[in-house]
């Protein structure tokens, strides 16, 4: 098989589509009451958020001892949580911003989706190191470099700091990117709006946007800025939160692997989640014309690529331990392997390497039943890689004295159910409010739509 | 109250790109300033059809970066190093390897901001009505058509010559635009 064949490009959509049936379609779930089992699902979402909310007022009013935190493990769920929302948070800015440099076309199908989910991830990642500090209400002072009564500055090497930097960087990039690629598509929802409110409302979010030439021709070269900055700046902003862990001293961490480790990783659990929620969407909405097998194929074609990247890391990393011949290095990776937390260990192996290697059956890969079970079981594997490496590591340091067991309580888990609840509220409300396809895009990727004259970039 | 249309423009709708992109040319042609193309989704080849000028967003997004890295690298060596200086981990005052990632993240971060600002000053967002968006046309360009739209303010317009220039391109859905006026001057 050539690289032509493997790297062939996607058509958009699986049959011709008239602008009118775009709009209409990427439009009916915005302009129709939602349904019943739309209903349910928000039930259950909020449901699941009020546990968060319930979580963090217990946390707030007794403090984060109410955790399962000890003694060497610090850094419990809280951290666990923070890293695999964050992790999932990556792939949609980097499925826009690098598949659009690479001119994928089939990224419209995704990306608009992925880009939403960056954000709800962003925004359920940020709560976890938040209440960590105890103290929320103060956080500002611990976190960013403001004038404060002990005349004392944040300090800039660590990199706690720089995460703190990186991480709102992230978020804010992330949000200018998506909304700059609604604004078109606000305007035409603006225009199909029958009800006064609905279109002051799309009026108002879209900036008086009126599809001038004048106006497109900065707004492609924005956007094609906006991707440029992205891109290195997702590869940036995992690499800084791997250095939390790799610029300490502790066994396990203390490894120059860890940026692409961890990069790698946030890429296979963000495509494995993207996966996850657009396989309902599209089946919900009757969107399989857009989001159609092809795509699917395409997104497993990642997923099993980076799946081997993390696979071909976790036995690096047993293998440096055993060669850089440090007792304490050794022992970490062996006490990983068939320590107390094994069971943790060898469930992450298993979702994230042994499992995706049936993504090499084409059957499987373009089956959206067949894949589902195993993307389930990579959004589990990668949850438990942030638990192997946050807990197996801490668990058992230097001194066998202070060794001790990590035991989630309760409220651990209210907060960790709690922030799915949010990402899924979130994530159903932006499929009721805002087209989860780019409308302009999808037209503009059409046959037929670049003038025939025109070079096709 | 009597109220009073004024003629501020002539339209001229297209339902392919390609008799769009031939209209652009001729009206280019034709000598036109104050003219603009309104289509659903960006048109390649469209800005030479028009005779734009390259959009200068990636200068002035370069120049907001150089300001982010100055800002991170002050901002970090003076707090660090001048006004409260703290030796951690045995590093030099001026340990500028550590200050690099927080200058790639504000580099970044000022230059979306810049980048944004440029989209909503260079695209001209924020202006939520004009004639055109309180005509029908604007329905027709953000679905499914393309339109040619030629200002009176042009000092080439009148009613008669834009009609004509518009029938040349072989435009067969011509209207004109009008802004309600009321009779003291007022717009509505």
């Amino acid at each position: 098989m050539s690289v032509d064949t493997i790297l062939r490009p996607a058509p958009l959509t699986t049959r011709e589509v008239s602008f009118q049936e775009l709009d209409n379609d990427i439009n009916r779930p915005l302009e129709s009451f939602p349904t019943f089992r739309w209903w349910i699902a928000i039930s259950i979402t909020s449901g699941m958020a009020t546990l968060f909310l319930v979580g963090i007022y217990y946390t707030v009013f007794y403090g984060i001892g109410t955790w399962g935190n000890n003694n060497p493990v610090g850094w419990g769920f809280a951290i666990v949580n923070f890293v695999f929302w964050i992790g999932i948070g990556h792939a949609g800015t980097l499925i826009s911003a690098i598949l659009f440099l690479l001119r994928q076309a089939w990224r419209t199908a995704i990306a608009r989706f992925a880009e939403a989910m960056t954000i709800f991830a962003v925004i359920c990642a940020l709560q976890f190191p938040l209440f960590h500090t105890g103290r929320p209400w103060l956080a500002a002072f611990w976190l960013l470099p403001l004038p404060n009564h002990n005349d004392i500055w944040v300090n800039f090497r660590s990199p706690l700091l720089w995460d703190v930097f990186a991480v709102s960087t992230y978020g804010l990039v992330s949000f200018m990117f998506w909304y700059t690629g609604l604004v078109p598509d606000f305007a035409t929802i603006r225009d199909r709006a029958k009800h006064p409110i609905r279109k002051m409302a799309y009026g108002i979010l879209s900036l008086g946007w009126t599809g001038s030439h004048r106006a497109w021709q900065h707004y492609e070269k924005a956007y094609l800025l906006f991707a440029g900055f992205a891109t290195p700046l997702v590869l940036s902003v995992h690499s800084v939160v791997s250095f939390d862990f790799a610029v300490s001293v502790i066994p396990g961490w203390h490894t120059t692997i860890f940026p692409p480790y961890f990069v790698a990783g946030a890429i296979f659990s963000g495509f494995g989640m993207v996966a996850t929620l657009i396989i309902i969407m599209r089946k919900m909405f009757k969107l399989e014309y857009l989001v159609t097998d092809d795509h699917l194929e395409l997104m497993n074609k990642v997923i099993i690529t980076t799946s081997m990247m993390v696979g071909f890391a976790y036995i690096t990393e047993l293998f440096i331990a055993w060669y850089s011949g440090v007792a304490y290095e050794r022992y970490a990776f062996m006490n990983r392997a068939v320590g107390p937390y094994a069971w943790a260990y060898w469930t992450m192996f298993s979702c994230n390497v042994i499992f995706p290697q049936l993504l090499w059956f084409k059957k499987i890969r373009r089956s959206a039943l067949l894949m589902y079970p195993i993307i389930i079981l990579i959004n589990v594997g990668m949850w438990f890689e942030r638990f192997v490496i946050v807990v197996s590591s801490l668990h058992r340091d230097y001194l066998p004295s202070s060794w001790d067991y990590f035991t989630p309580t309760i409220i651990d888990w209210f907060l960790f159910i709690g922030s799915f609840g949010i990402f899924l509220t979130l994530m159903l409300l932006f499929c009721r409010f805002l087209p989860t396809i780019s409308i302009a895009e999808a037209k503009a990727f059409s046959p037929g739509a670049q003038p025939s004259g025109a070079h096709h970039e | 109250m009597s109220n009073e249309k004024k003629l501020v423009g002539m339209v001229g709708l297209y339902d392919t790109p390609d008799e769009l992109a031939g209209a652009a040319v001729k009206v280019r042609d034709a000598k036109y300033q104050k003219w603009d193309c309104h289509t659903p989704y960006p048109l390649h080849g469209l800005d030479d059809a028009m005779g734009l000028k390259p959009s200068p967003i990636p200068y002035i997004t370069l120049s907001a970066g150089f300001v982010g890295i100055s800002a991170a690298l002050l901002l970090q060596g003076w707090m660090s190093a001048v006004d409260y200086p703290v030796r951690i981990g045995g590093k030099p005052m001026w340990s500028w390897p550590a200050f690099v990632p927080i200058t790639f993240e504000l580099f970044v971060l000022f230059s979306c901001v810049t980048i944004m600002g440029c989209v909503v000053l260079f695209c001209k967002l924020g202006k939520w009505h004009s004639p055109l968006h309180d005509s029908d046309i604007m329905k027709e360009v953000t679905s499914t058509r393309f339109a040619v739209v030629l200002d009176s303010e042009d000092s080439n317009f009148t009613e008669e010559k834009a009609q004509k220039l518009l029938e040349e391109t072989g435009c067969k859905d011509i209207r004109p635009l009008h802004q309600i006026v009321d009779v003291e001057g007022g717009l509505i």
